[in-house]
């Protein structure tokens, strides 16, 4: 029998980030999905599952058709929004390791800045989307930022963590998508001043340069077994772990009715899970990537995942650690706020490219990534 | 959407009352409300009234975000004395002046046409 480290990524491929894709959210899903398959070396012939968000309006027999795939013997989908981000190679991973699927295609695309904004309320008002009062939305927690930040404050306050402290992960996020040609922010590094002098979106939490951004795109990757990885055009990326943490009392977004909200434990739980099947710890990682909707995830992820100790993440930052030349480099692609938000999926392409060695800011001899979206984790590394 | 599991709530706030949803057979409360207690997988519910007193554990000012002269509220956590965490507004209180642990109440307001729960300062306590 095998697992989920006896798989491996063989393909990836993306569109451009753009505000204004100008084409259709399922065209999106097509063009990076056939960058993909071609990246492997595999023809839309091998492709016999898929897996994708819930929240992904592209269905699996449209791409089919664009594609021509003759058969799927597996499909499944990711809840839980962007926690999902980390899961679909779980859910790719394992349909492999247990044969249900040969070669599984992950997608995820969306016109999420021209067309529906997930960063602003619904036109109609909440009132109107709801259609009558409800816990969260009626109370005006209308927008993503507003609903986290109802949580962050907690962690900020116990562990005194300033917005200065968080613009200092903002500037390395924004030099890092500076050098990377595919970022929305290339050639647009920020300092603190002016993510401090950037508005509040809500006050006294978050300012503008704190949120990720909102972006057209595509994204895709193509999982298989390590076996067959090895004769593949580009060679493959291992999947050493990959794993979820969901806790009694959590809520997605709405997470407000744990105890003590300055911890997020799913975040450990899901990294203990990760270290022990890849046989790992935190001092093996070369480089991570981390899914940032905002800012404050960065700091409870770094915790989280055992990086540094709790409430010390202001100071793993402000000492340079998680720059290029860092300790352990994140998001070497500038993030969800520097080079798009393609629902943190681009940040699993650039886990792969680090170890390929082919990307834009590479860490040299980088061999271990981690890759997260607080729930949901993976540890990437070499055949 | 008022929905099956949370009904009693806003029929509770129509008639200026606090409800919480406890199970019929061990007592514990659930909010948000679910259909099972997850502590003794029970089905029967019944309500209890909360005292309407609470402190504020977290806080933000809800605005339009590319509004920005919109008009804002505060959005609050509000700990209830019963063990209970709500989501709600605080109101009459400028954002600068809240604090975590602040002793608030609650009072009943109609909303976009649904009365709602919503807090400020304790009375003797501004």
């Amino acid at each position: 029998m095998s697992n989920i480290s006896d798989t491996a990524i063989v393909g990836i491929g993306q569109t451009e980030f753009s505000k204004d894709s100008g084409r259709s959210e399922l065209q999106l899903a097509a063009e990076a999905s056939l960058a993909a398959i071609r990246d492997a070396g595999l023809s839309p012939s091998d492709i016999d599952g898929m897996v994708t968000f819930t929240l992904d309006s592209n269905d699996e027999l449209d791409l089919m058709r664009c594609l021509g795939i003759t058969e799927l013997n597996w499909t499944a989908r990711g809840p839980f929004g962007g926690a999902a981000a980390s899961a679909t190679v779980q859910l790719a991973s394992a349909a492999v390791a247990s044969g249900a699927a040969k070669a599984v295609l992950i997608y995820r695309a969306f016109n999420e800045r021209s067309g529906k904004r997930f960063g602003q309320p619904d036109a109609g008002g909440y009132a109107a989307m709801m259609g009558g009062p409800d816990f969260h939305f009626a109370y005006g927690l209308d927008t993503p930022a507003k609903i986290y930040s109802l949580w962050y404050q907690r962690y900020m306050r116990k562990y005194g963590v300033t917005s200065e402290d968080l613009g200092r992960y903002v500037v390395v996020a924004r030099d890092h998508a500076a050098t990377n040609p595919a970022a929305w922010y290339y050639g647009k590094p920020i300092t603190l001043d002016d993510h401090q002098n950037s508005r509040w979106i809500v006050e006294p939490i978050l300012h503008l340069l704190d949120c990720c951004q909102e972006s057209d795109g595509g994204v895709a990757i193509v999982i298989t077994s390590a076996d067959r990885a090895k004769d593949m055009k580009n060679g493959g990326v291992r999947v050493k772990a990959a794993t979820q943490s969901h806790r009694f009392g959590g809520q997605i977004m709405f997470d407000y009715y744990r105890d003590d909200l300055a911890e997020f434990e799913e975040t450990r739980t899901m990294s203990e899970r990760l270290w022990k099947d890849a046989g790992l710890g935190p001092k093996d990682i070369d480089v991570a990537m981390i899914y940032e909707n905002f800012t404050p995830v960065v700091f409870l992820a770094l915790e989280g995942h055992g990086f540094c100790k709790r409430g010390e993440a202001k100071d793993f930052i402000r000492d340079g650690h998680i720059r290029l030349a860092g300790s352990l480099p994140v998001n070497t692609h500038g993030g969800l706020l520097g080079e798009a938000y393609i629902h943190g999926v681009n940040n699993i392409l650039e886990g792969v490219r680090q170890i390929r060695g082919t990307a834009a800011n590479q860490v040299a001899g980088a061999q271990h990534v981690l890759v997260s979206a607080s729930r949901s984790g993976m540890i990437l590394g070499p055949l | 959407m008022a929905q099956k599991d949370d009904i009693y709530f806003w029929e509770g706030a129509r008639e200026g009352r606090l409800l919480l949803r406890s199970c019929a057979e061990c007592g514990r409360i659930a909010h948000p409300p679910v259909p099972m207690c997850p502590q003794c997988h029970s089905l029967e519910w019944g309500t209890r009234q909360a005292s309407g007193r609470g402190t504020v554990y977290a806080w933000i000012d809800s605005r339009h975000p590319s509004r920005v002269e919109s008009p804002s509220r505060i959005v609050a956590l509000i700990d209830l004395e019963e063990g209970v965490r709500l989501v709600s507004n605080l109101r009459d209180i400028a954002l600068d002046d809240v604090e975590p642990g602040l002793p608030v109440e609650v009072f009943f307001e109609e909303i976009n046409g649904h009365v709602m729960p919503q807090f400020r300062v304790m009375e003797g306590r501004a």
